[in-house]
């Protein structure tokens, strides 16, 4: 018989001690990240440069880019966001909405370009990593500046799919269905405008972002 | 030098009695749902589901467990919330930042909280909201057995608590138990889950998202199937209407814990 030996016992004991400061240490972090946001917001407040109730700068969240580097929405402030939420294996409607995104873009004038940003952020974040996104956006032949791949935790993404309305399930373990949305925000963070659909008209959305942008 | 060993076990004893105590007063008042495999009801297409042990909160989460919580973190008081957490209705029958309003009961479910807020609340407790998945999974269980969906008093109670108005103002615990020990399911308010956005039936964008059709398909069945799907059909559509910053005063949460310690 397996009997445990003393030093069995004080590692488990050592693992319990553990597991409780993981326990306390979890409980509530993101509340911490949110009281920092608080904090440099109140800061920014100081510089008259403070973002908005509504703004999506609110959110304490990570993002990993296609070049592998850390951002958090926020460091965005200051340019008009064009968004969408695809995964890089769908089949269906992310290339069209893909084609969609670069026709926007082939809209803006070269003189705004330099002020629009055009993110598309993963659902599948599992799947859909730096390297992957890198290799998508080659392929897609949006490697300029102005392109923005995101890969977040499922849960912050699940939380930024709420703030932008875009509803998704995963289906079967390559696929998801997802709403087709483009969202527009301003300089400040805030939503202004959303085009919804595949291949509809974009001019009110190509509209929307060359009034923003100046 | 030698450290004397009475200390290192004293300092233990403390350890594990707070991880302990920790532990305990997490699941406190929390029952054990233990995982299956089953079919959801949106749907002809039988897509087999499987759901993984878990802990629910016995009861939904109570105005006066709610009001502890903005007390703690006041940037959740409904005059210090952003909007893009929570709409103009947050809390809106609240008499002001710190106090219930004489027609809201302390224990009585919360409601006109935002998806945030919810999910707020849960992760401090240390837990998180159910998954559409799992809320549905619990809450096919009747008194007696683990899935009731068949039977026609389950389907007729459900029904009926969807023409009752107000049924927010009754005290949790006061609808039956079910097989896993858990309360109010169905009976009292409309519960957050933490995808609800995962239902692909929003109305403005029905003609152009990638629809979940089997929610449409599902009513071809017949008999007592009709009944069930339909009332699962209006939570399934609820949940494809909302928004994660509105605040409905049906509509309140519980939270759930994965069970990660193998006993």
């Amino acid at each position: 018989m397996y009997v445990k030996s003393p030093n069995m016992i004080k590692m488990n004991i050592i693992k319990i001690l553990l597991l409780g400061t993981i326990i306390v240490l979890s409980s509530c972090n993101k509340e911490k990240k949110q009281e920092e946001v608080a904090v440099s917001e109140s800061t920014s407040k100081e510089d008259n440069t403070s973002i908005s109730e509504l703004s999506i700068y609110n959110l304490p969240a990570i993002w990993t880019t296609q070049d592998n580097k850390k951002i958090e929405l926020k460091e965005l402030k200051g340019d008009v966001l064009v968004m969408v939420m695809i995964y890089t294996s769908c089949k269906a409607a992310c290339p069209r909405l893909v084609a969609d995104m670069r026709d926007i873009e082939a809209q803006i004038p070269d003189s705004k370009k330099e002020n629009v940003k055009l993110l598309l952020v993963s659902i599948d974040p599992e799947t859909d990593t730096p390297e992957r996104l890198k290799k998508f956006s080659i392929e897609n032949e949006m490697e300029s500046d102005q392109w923005l791949f995101l890969r977040g935790t499922k849960s912050d993404t699940r939380e930024f799919a709420a703030v932008l309305a875009v509803n998704y399930k995963k289906i079967s373990p390559m696929d998801f269905s997802h709403s087709n949305i483009i969202s527009v925000f301003d300089q400040g963070g805030e939503l202004v405008h959303q085009q919804e659909g595949l291949g509809v008209n974009n001019k009110e959305t190509v509209d929307k972002i060359i009034e923003l942008a100046h | 030098m030698k450290t004397p060993p009475l200390k290192i076990i004293f300092f233990f004893a403390i350890c594990i009695g707070y991880a302990v105590n920790s532990v305990i007063a997490q699941t406190e008042n929390m029952v054990t749902v233990k995982g299956g495999v089953y079919i959801p009801l949106y749907g002809v297409d039988s897509t087999t589901v499987k759901v993984d042990d878990f802990l629910m909160d016995v009861y939904p989460v109570s105005n006066s467990e709610f009001l502890a919580f903005v007390k703690k973190y006041p940037q959740w008081k409904r005059s210090h919330v952003k909007r893009l957490f929570a709409d103009k209705n947050y809390l809106v029958l609240w008499k002001d930042d710190n106090t219930l309003s004489d027609q809201l009961k302390p224990n009585s479910p919360i409601t006109g909280i935002s998806w945030f807020a919810a999910k707020k609340y849960c992760e401090c407790q240390g837990k998180r909201l159910p998954t559409i998945d799992e809320w549905e999974y619990a809450a096919m269980a009747d008194d007696k057995t683990i899935d009731a969906r068949k039977k026609e008093t389950y389907n007729q109670y459900i029904l009926e608590w969807y023409e009752t108005p107000k049924s927010f103002n009754n005290s949790i615990g006061s609808t039956f138990k079910n097989y896993w020990g858990i309360y109010d399911l169905h009976g009292l308010v409309w519960e957050w889950t933490l995808d609800f956005n995962s239902v692909l039936i929003s109305g403005e964008s029905r003609k152009d998202v990638d629809k979940d059709s089997n929610l449409f398909c599902g009513s071809a069945a017949v008999g007592a199937s009709d009944l069930m799907n339909y009332a699962a059909f209006m939570r399934y559509a609820f949940r494809g209407s909302m928004k994660a910053n509105y605040a409905v005063k049906n509509l309140g949460f519980r939270c759930v814990k994965d069970i990660d310690i193998t006993p």
